[in-house]
């Protein structure tokens, strides 16, 4: 998935040509509908809605659920979890809603450059500056973010890949612990790279 | 003009403080200065020091008369740092947009932005990644790339904490080429003894202290005797 998420694809859709203040409305609006609306005939119909957003936006969907394998994974566990706890049609409802945030949020990602993004959230969060709100940082934010869902997903597999090496990966603590710090040490390390780029003020 | 005072860093440990570097008195006004020594002897320490990343617990840091302490923003502006590893220091999805996050202070309109990032991009020789996800670059790539992140702001002086340390042959001259035709001050962490002979000027860091300050032939040789006598 770390091929997927916050990375731009250059394109001519009209995803592409619509301005980020309305996609991103767009994108809540739907996020709330999805959410707010979610049941065993709706959910399914956004997820395929979803897929068709996606395909149109231009992501190649073959690649997508090949490098989506494991949230997929994920999305077999939490549908087991919740047939066994609620009943399919609550594991249907949520494993497809799930899909449904996803997949459009990967269709705004790809659709959006994020220098557009920033100045986006910058623009619109400038009149919180009469209270104190820098927009600059929560653009950055929003940015970091961004980046940030994929470099920890990197840093889970290479974790994974370190216990495997020494026997250990049916061990939560092997796999765990060494993530927990890693994640935490990366934090630090971007923390030090902004600063460093005079962002951290 | 890089001025350390008595600079002294101390950090706290659960054995007690530390010190990572000791009083350390140096003017650094070389267009080429090397730091060589073993790990853990405060070479990135000294490094971090003249962008204030890290911060003298007594004495100063100044660059061209301004304090790192007192005045990091400006002092930010003025010293650019080259990470170790470049995933840290890549921040965007893609190398236009990293360079572009660079940007955004100095330069207001978007267009413009834009234009001198790939500019920058294509004077580092990364123009024809410029859109491709960051993590799709070679290491000597995303090393490349964390410098053009740097050289867009337009430091006077560029800190490279040894920037080639991950690379191959081929990518540690690439990089390295870059560095050294810098028309920046260059502030060189390396333990590439040949990269060190390419300097002007090279401190020798061990145990905390600067051991030797010299030429780089004389350096190079005091720290092959340091490590012979560790042996």
């Amino acid at each position: 998935m770390s091929e997927l998420l916050g990375a731009y694809r250059p394109g001519t859709t009209l995803l592409h040509r619509m301005p980020v203040g309305p996609k991103l409305a767009v994108l809540a609006a739907w996020s709330i509908l999805v959410v707010a609306t979610r049941g065993p005939v709706a959910s399914p119909a956004f997820a395929v809605v979803a897929v068709g957003v996606a395909v149109w936006s231009g992501l190649a969907l073959r690649r997508t659920l090949r490098t989506m394998r494991g949230f997929l994974l994920l999305m077999v566990l939490v549908a087991a979890f919740q047939t066994w706890q609620r009943g399919p049609e609550v594991a249907v409802t949520v494993v497809s809603s799930l899909l449904a945030l996803l997949l459009v949020g990967l269709a705004f990602t790809a659709t959006t450059a994020v220098d557009d993004l920033l100045g986006t959230v910058e623009r619109t969060t400038s009149p919180l500056r009469f209270v104190g709100v820098r927009p600059e940082r929560i653009a950055l934010a929003f940015a970091l973010v961004l980046r940030a869902l994929p470099a920890v997903l990197e840093v889970a597999n290479q974790t994974r890949d370190a216990a495997r090496a020494r026997g250990l990966e049916r061990s939560p603590r092997a796999l765990l612990v060494p993530f927990a710090i890693r994640v935490v040490a990366h934090a630090y390390a971007t923390g030090d790279a902004l600063a460093a780029r005079g962002l951290d003020d | 003009m890089i001025e350390l005072r008595e600079a002294t860093v101390v950090v706290d440990s659960p054995t007690g403080p530390v010190t990572l570097l000791e009083p350390t008195t140096l003017a650094l006004g070389e267009h080429r200065i090397g730091v060589i020594g073993a790990n853990g002897s405060g070479k990135s320490t000294l490094a971090r020091l003249l962008n204030g990343l890290a911060l003298p617990a007594a004495g100063r840091v100044l660059v061209d008369g301004l304090d790192v302490d007192s005045d990091g923003r400006e002092v930010r502006r003025r010293v650019g740092f080259v990470f170790t590893h470049p995933d840290a220091q890549l921040v965007m999805p893609t190398p236009l947009e990293d360079v572009t996050l660079s940007l955004r202070r100095s330069v207001p309109d978007k267009a413009e932005r834009k234009r001198r990032a790939r500019e920058v991009l294509d004077a580092i020789g990364l123009s024809d990644r410029a859109d491709v996800p960051v993590h799709s670059l070679s290491g000597g790539q995303k090393q490349l790339l964390a410098l053009a992140g740097v050289l867009a702001t337009e430091p006077e002086v560029v800190v490279a904490d040894e920037p080639t340390t991950l690379l191959d042959l081929r990518n540690t001259r690439s990089v390295a080429d870059r560095l050294f035709g810098l028309r920046q001050q260059l502030v060189l962490v390396t333990h590439d003894l040949d990269l060190a002979r390419r300097c002007d000027r090279v401190l020798v860091v061990d145990a905390a202290r600067v051991v030797f300050d010299g030429p780089a032939d004389d350096a190079v040789a005091h720290y092959r005797a340091l490590a012979d006598a560790d042996v």
